[in-house]
């Protein structure tokens, strides 16, 4: 072909980056030495490897050390040995560290890109433009948090050995957010990489070696499944971010149940894309473009899920699938390509198998005439249309370039298709109407919400999902707290278990004939079991009977709760004066409630009193806290601002203890009620009866129906019920250690955000049980991202 | 990890079509249609983040290299209006234009290019009214069409009688093609009733030469304003809709020509009509018209790719283009002096 038939053509053509460096940097490695512990290049110490392949052809790229349980041993103990000297090491000095490795990795970005592009699959100019730059931005932006650590978190140290498994889908990217914050608040490393794709985490180690990263900080162990299970079941690990698919996820918080780990899970998603009538049209259509056929689809956060408004829906279909046709399948370093090939055979006929189920269900999936290259694990983009909510492609992660479209009529119907999923990562609003992004935004139950745009990432803004996409944040100040822990250690009391006694046959002094109740949905209930169980005074005598709650009363509670809508979207100002009333309410009965605790604790009148004043007190603060403990406003590197909202966890369990038990009950119960939770609370069975005292302060405060559920009963059993309770969205639990350990596991049904006492006391006066620990447990961050401009 | 097949041969590439035997047959011209103010409603809506997200990464998703770059930069300098708009302009500068209009590459680099008899050109030369006769003389016969920026270019403010009077001068000249200003203020005060009948006017006035509505992107602040702009001069009968004069502070942008493109696009999934568009000021690299040229095929498709549909406003862009198919011949860095000067 000659100029002049290139001319009349008007063809792009092949325009390959070059792979010549990275086929040398491949060419003068032993990859079975790539296991990089305390500092060495290493074999695995049983001698096995695995291949890495290119998607694009299948050809080998290297056969890899794959590490076992004495290689993730090793590992682990130089992480540990590293740990005391790396955190004392100042602030000044780990920013520097973390500002040469970004720098380092600036100078190498085109091997970086080039080599992502081989090992994975994806086109250039994604790893060129957005993988490598942000990245390298993550560790910039950590130097600065690795400086100012002490000053902004006082409290507060780096938690220890970190434990860190990653996907195949951003190597690199998904490595920086995970090391980055490790790294700046003094964290040492053992970091698994998805055995699909360990090339650039093998640059990157070189890197750390050159940028001054002490021997033992970082260590990359290379491997699969059981690798990755070596490190999640080590008991020299301090804290496990993952990210990865929900399915694993799930199995990982069963894992570490009980065993004190500090747990961050980044997971999958089925994100909405709601393009409103009022929307730019050819904008959405990009924005689709940028959503579900970035990498091939296979990103935690694509806009997989297209739910348009019914008027616009067949115009923006038919601009959906004339823009699906200009998109070009090719070689992933060919800068002309926009879809590569999916990360593996297996990916790909996940991805075939689902595509062939949801049309069995009724999707009808249109493809573009498109070329396909020969060889490589390629799938055309496709439009998935009449998909109900039911069908496969609505519900499940594809995690490939699959866009199922659904319509709907208004707003409010917008949000409930948007919301009616498992998952909650993300999600995308396309409206040229600000009151409308901006209404929709927050109803959405998603950990980022991007207005007009989609798949933007910064490190100063936090990511991270609701519900099963996850818990914890990447990235930005919430991003940070999943590597921090308090450097005074409480001195734990070990909690042990009530023993539930007989009634006793002896009738009681002081015994008055009062039946206290369940306190559910505003009334007080008898508990549905019809059964009670009788309470000890400080001598061990009956002093009443309690109700003995079941798991019906906890489903009870939990429905009661979940209808308590309006003390959610009440004002924060509004549920400051309910609280303010619920202080002012129980501080008149003050004598009453101390005579009530000397009774049942046998602690002095005075310590009694204090404990009953400290109560009112921190209503008093968390009243006070509910319009003041508010999100932030990011500002990323591009015109837009990030609001990061702290929007209430939803339905939070709370398991209160024997310890100052009012204290303890009110301590949790008020920061979750300040940040518009509802609350399902199992307040200690040994002094059942303060918080049966209790509700009836609850009932002359104002407070709506189902904002406060009390359920007495046995707490193991209670709390149990409420892990296993998928309509449950938080639980915290301060019990002995086997009802803490099941109830982390059982939670792994739906993700709830979990915090446990691990079996010890917690001191209600001290940082651990104060009311700002569990102010910043009562929210979910939601990241909302609103570009600008006219 | 799955088997893999043993044998391959590096990941394929797109296999390039054969041209076309006609690819541009000739195109029905676009009659405008009446004043429209439900569908301006429709089509308000326009997000500019959203827009300069897509203009930034459209020129990263495609690269022209090798032998396609020279095609393509050919292709661009068949696309240009070749432009002078100075004060200063006499008509032998004019002279100047039109002689390198014809002859616009040197002949080593035709040989080295093997274009063989192909003509490749400018598409017109674009000057004021007063040279237009010189120009119409100095191309006769070369096919350049001849293109007279009108009705009180660049600010378009002067009597409606007299903007009239001024196109129809120049098309008595022999202009073919007519590049007019609208009043940027009818469309900052949404006028879209005067603005509509004024291009129409200018339409009639034209007769048989082409219409181009110069919108003066720069002075109308947003791109909404530019993309109703858009749309009321097609409705108003445009054969191209154009970016700039030249003289605005801001000239063309590629949010600006996306915009545009979209509005050409959705005229024409309306009514059919396929309208022409033109970037100009401030186009003056290979590179940058690479850009535009990935801009329209990606937008509006290859169709689009024909002088009949997409112009370039340039005056130093030929010189670039020159320089870098001299390096495309020779494998050596090109010198602007090393080229004949317009």
């Amino acid at each position: 072909m000659n100029i002049l038939d290139r001319y009349h053509a008007m063809e792009y053509g092949p325009a390959p980056e070059s792979r010549a460096e990275a086929d040398a940097w491949l060419a003068a490695h032993d990859f079975s030495k790539a296991l990089f512990i305390d500092g060495k290049w290493r074999k695995a110490s049983g001698g096995a490897t695995f291949a890495t392949h290119e998607p694009a052809t299948g050809k080998l790229l290297a056969n890899v050390a794959e590490a076992n349980n004495a290689d993730v041993d090793a590992a682990v103990a130089a992480a540990r040995r590293a740990l005391p000297k790396w955190r004392a090491t100042s602030g000044y000095q780990r920013a520097r560290v973390l500002y040469a490795i970004a720098r380092a990795m600036q100078r190498h970005s085109r091997l970086f890109a080039v080599l992502e592009s081989l090992d994975n699959g994806k086109p250039i100019r994604e790893s060129r433009d957005i993988d490598v730059p942000l990245a390298i931005r993550h560790f910039i932006h950590h130097a600065g948090w690795a400086q100012s650590l002490e000053k902004e978190f006082p409290v507060e140290q780096g938690v220890g050995v970190c434990g860190q498994i990653i996907p195949w889908n951003f190597p690199l990217l998904m490595l920086a957010w995970k090391v980055a914050p490790a790294l700046a608040t003094g964290c040492t490393i053992v970091l698994k990489p998805a055995e699909f794709t360990p090339l650039t985490s093998i640059l990157f180690a070189e890197i750390c070696e050159k940028a001054g990263v002490p021997r033992g900080v970082v260590n990359i162990v290379q491997g699969g499944p059981e690798t990755g299970a070596a490190i999640v079941n080590h008991p020299g690990i301090d804290k496990i971010a993952f990210t990865g698919s929900s399915e694993v996820g799930k199995i990982i918080r069963k894992a570490t149940a009980g065993s004190g780990k500090k747990l961050s899970l980044e997971l999958g998603g089925k994100s909405a894309f709601i393009v409103f009538e009022d929307a730019d049209l050819d904008s959405a259509v990009e924005g689709l473009v940028d959503g579900i056929w970035f990498n091939q689809g296979q990103v935690c956060c694509a806009g997989s899920r297209l739910l348009v408004q019914e008027g616009i829906a067949e115009a923006f279909l038919a601009r959906v699938r004339a823009r699906m046709a200009k998109l070009r399948l090719g070689d992933p370093l060919d800068k002309n390509t926009d879809i590569g090939p999916l990360v593996d055979r297996t990916q790909l006929d996940r991805v075939r198998s689902l595509i062939a189920e949801g049309e069995r269900q009724g999707a009808s999936c249109w493809r573009p005439e498109a070329d396909v290259p020969a060889t490589g694990w390629y799938h055309l983009p496709v439009l998935a249309a009449n998909v109900a909510p039911a069908n496969v492609l609505a519900q499940e992660e594809v995690f490939g370039p699959v866009l199922a479209a659904m319509t709907f009529r208004d707003h409010a119907e917008a949000v409930e298709l948007a919301n009616n999923t498992r998952y909650g990562l993300a999600a995308s609003v396309w409206s040229e109407n600000v009151n409308v992004a901006l209404h929709v935004a927050p109803q959405l139950k998603a950990g980022v919400v991007w207005i007009n745009a989609t798949n933007m990432f910064d490190a100063a803004c936090g990511f991270g999902g609701y519900r099963e996409s996850g818990f914890g944040r990447e990235g930005g100040r919430e991003g940070l707290r999943e590597y921090l822990a308090p450097i005074v250690k409480p001195k734990p009391g070990r909690i042990e278990p009530f023993p539930f006694a007989k009634a006793s046959e002896e009738a009681v002094q002081d015994f008055i004939d009062r039946t206290p109740k369940l306190f559910i949905g505003g009334k007080q209930v008898r508990p549905d079991s019809g059964y009670s169980f009788p309470v000890p005074d400080r001598k061990g005598n009956q002093i009443g009977e309690v109700g003995l709650g079941s798991r019906k009363d906890i489903r009870d509670a939990v429905s009661a709760a979940r209808a308590a809508k309006g003390w959610a979207g009440a004002t924060a100002y509004n549920r400051a004066q309910v609280l303010y009333f619920l202080a002012e309410n129980l501080s008149v009965r003050a004598d009453e409630f101390g005579a009530r605790i000397s009774a049942l604790t046998g602690a002095s009148g005075r310590v009694a009193q204090a404990e009953v004043d400290a109560s009112v007190e921190r209503i008093f603060a968390a009243a006070g806290m509910a319009d003041k403990f508010e999100g932030r406003v990011h500002q990323p590197p591009s015109r837009a601002v990030t609001l990061a909202l702290h929007e209430p966890v939803g339905v939070l369990g709370v398991v209160a203890p024997d310890q100052q038990p009012l204290l303890g009950l009110v301590t949790m119960i008020a920061p979750a009620l300040a940040m518009g939770n509802a609350v399902v609370a199992v307040p200690s069975a040994r002094h059942a009866l303060i918080a049966t005292d209790l509700y009836q302060v609850f009932e002359t405060s104002d407070l709506p129906a189902g904002a406060v559920n009390i359920v007495t009963g046995k707490p193991s059993e209670l709390a149990a019920v409420l892990a296993r309770h998928d309509d449950v969205d938080g639980l915290w639990i301060v019990a002995d250690a086997e009802t803490c350990r099941i109830a982390e596991a059982e939670s792994a049904g739906n993700l709830k955000r979990v915090w446990t006492s691990q079996g010890y006391a917690v001191d209600w006066n001290s940082e651990q049980g104060s009311l700002e620990t569990f102010l910043s447990k009562a929210v979910e961050v939601k990241n909302v991202w609103v570009p600008y401009g006219d | 990890m799955s088997s893999i097949p043993s044998k391959s041969a590096g990941a394929s590439v797109h296999p390039l079509p054969v041209a076309a035997a006609n690819p541009s047959p000739e195109i029905p011209r676009n009659p405008g249609v009446a004043l429209d103010l439900g569908w301006l409603e429709e089509i308000r809506h326009v997000n500019r983040s959203a827009l300069e997200r897509r203009a930034a990464t459209i020129t990263k998703r495609r690269s022209i290299k090798g032998d396609n770059q020279a095609a393509w930069l050919l292709r661009a300098t068949s696309l240009m209006d070749l432009t002078t708009l100075n004060s200063d302009d006499t008509d032998d500068r004019v002279r100047r234009l039109c002689a390198k209009a014809i002859n616009p590459l040197r002949e080593d680099l035709r040989k080295g290019l093997d274009l063989g008899d192909e003509l490749i050109h400018p598409a017109a030369v674009c000057v004021y009214h007063p040279f237009v006769a010189t120009a119409v003389k100095a191309l006769e016969g070369s096919g350049v069409h001849v293109a007279a920026v009108s009705t009180a270019f660049p600010h378009g403010l002067a009597p409606l009688s007299s903007r009239l009077e001024e196109i129809r001068a120049s098309v008595a000249d022999g202009a073919d093609e007519i590049d007019i200003v609208i009043r940027r203020g009818l469309v900052l005060g949404g006028h879209w009733q005067e603005l509509y009948d004024e291009v129409r006017q200018f339409r009639e006035a034209c007769g048989e030469a082409h219409l181009k509505v110069i919108l003066g992107t720069g002075d109308l602040t947003t791109l909404r304003n530019v993309m109703l702009a858009s749309m009321v001069a097609m409705m108003a009968g445009a054969d191209f809709i154009k970016t700039s004069t030249g003289k605005e502070s801001v000239n063309a942008t590629l949010p600006v020509g996306l915009v545009m493109t979209r509005a050409i696009r959705a005229y024409e999934e309306r009514t059919g009509y396929k309208i022409g568009f033109k970037p100009a000021g401030g186009i003056s690299s290979a590179k940058a018209a690479l850009d535009w040229l990935i801009l329209i095929r990606e937008e509006l498709g290859r169709r689009w790719l024909e002088p009949d549909l997409f112009r370039f406003g340039a005056s130093s862009l030929l010189t670039d283009i020159e320089r870098q198919l001299e390096h495309h011949v020779t494998g050596r860095y090109s010198a602007a002096y090393r080229h004949a000067m317009a």
